[in-house]
């Protein structure tokens, strides 16, 4: 019982930081896009990548919580 | 439910264990080989559908590398690999969510326990050929940067006794060339298991209608998670060409 607590401790706070870092960054490319809609498209593709990198973060600790759970 | 990380064994061809996620990939490999073939036996025509789309796609590609790299020359000795990066990972995550890939197979005994071992299962929800793609990846990034660097400049990258600090930074350099392996191989595995596992708590859950917006989100992560493994892998590397910092 303890290790499911502990799995879902990982993913809440796993999920915290990427969430707050991939609304920052879809919120700063939208309001670039904004004042420079001709850029969209450069915009776009890093945005993209920064939102990997952000989401990378928690999908290693998903990694963790699943080899937790199913290893 | 069953939830198994590691591959299922299949069968054995001498010292080679076949798992469920190798006849997968070689499916893949097999379809994309014929898509080539194809290409090359209807040759240059305007009237072919077929011929039309696949030049799009590279034109596409040719682009997408010239709008990072700036250089022609670069641009096409980038295509051939980060081009397959992405169809490979593209069709193999899209080859996981077709019918029969994690229903079809044989049952087996394991633990006391009657369990289906399916003959097919997403190649990228396995870490070992993640892994493979990821170092493939960072060793092309290497390469490549030899090829268009001077192999003393390239050296000097990670290897500088000019001053301390840059020897450390290239200490910082080697550190962060094998972090890229794992972040590669941990980010494409993460995201495609993670999708695996959801499918099968969705139809446990709801087997009729509920998986369908699922399965068009399975879609989208697979592309985007192939889009970023090539981006990342021609950001890099283009960083590479600049040499030292």
């Amino acid at each position: 019982m303890t290790k499911e607590f502990a799995i879902a401790a990982i993913m809440i706070a796993a999920s915290f930081g990427p969430g707050l870092a991939i609304g920052w960054i879809a919120s700063s490319a939208l309001s670039a896009t904004g004042r420079n809609p001709e850029a969209s498209s450069k915009i776009q593709s890093a945005m993209i990548l920064g939102l990997a990198f952000a989401e990378a973060i928690a999908i290693y600790a998903l990694v963790v919580a699943l080899v937790l759970k199913f290893v | 439910m069953e939830i198994v990380l590691a591959p299922e064994k299949i069968a054995h061809l001498g010292g080679l264990t076949i798992t469920n996620t190798l006849t997968a990939s070689c499916l893949v490999v097999a379809v994309l080989i014929f898509g080539a073939l194809l290409v090359r036996r209807t040759g240059y025509s305007l009237e072919s559908r077929f011929y039309n789309l696949i030049e799009m796609l590279v034109e596409t590609f040719l682009t997408v590398i010239e709008s990072v790299t700036h250089n022609k020359t670069v641009t096409r000795y980038f295509l051939p690999i980060i081009g397959t990066f992405f169809l490979f990972i593209v069709f193999n995550n899209w080859f996981g969510i077709f019918p029969g890939m994690g229903s079809i197979g044989f049952w087996e005994e394991h633990e006391g326990k009657k369990i289906l071992v399916p003959f097919l299962r997403s190649a990228n929800s396995d870490l070992n050929m993640t892994l493979a793609v990821a170092l493939a990846s960072v060793a092309f990034t290497q390469v490549a940067g030899i090829r268009f660097l001077s192999l003393r400049k390239f050296i000097k990258k990670y290897f500088n006794l000019k001053n301390p600090i840059l020897f450390f930074v290239g200490l910082l350099e080697v550190i962060s060339e094998i972090v890229k392996i794992f972040s590669f191989s941990f980010r494409l595995f993460g995201n495609i298991f993670a999708g695996e596992v959801l499918m099968i708590v969705i139809l446990g859950l709801v087997p009729f209608l509920a998986p369908l917006p699922f399965m068009g989100i399975e879609m989208f992560a697979g592309f985007i998670q192939a889009l970023v493994f090539a981006m990342l892998t021609l950001v890099f590397t283009s960083t590479n060409l600049a040499g030292e910092h």
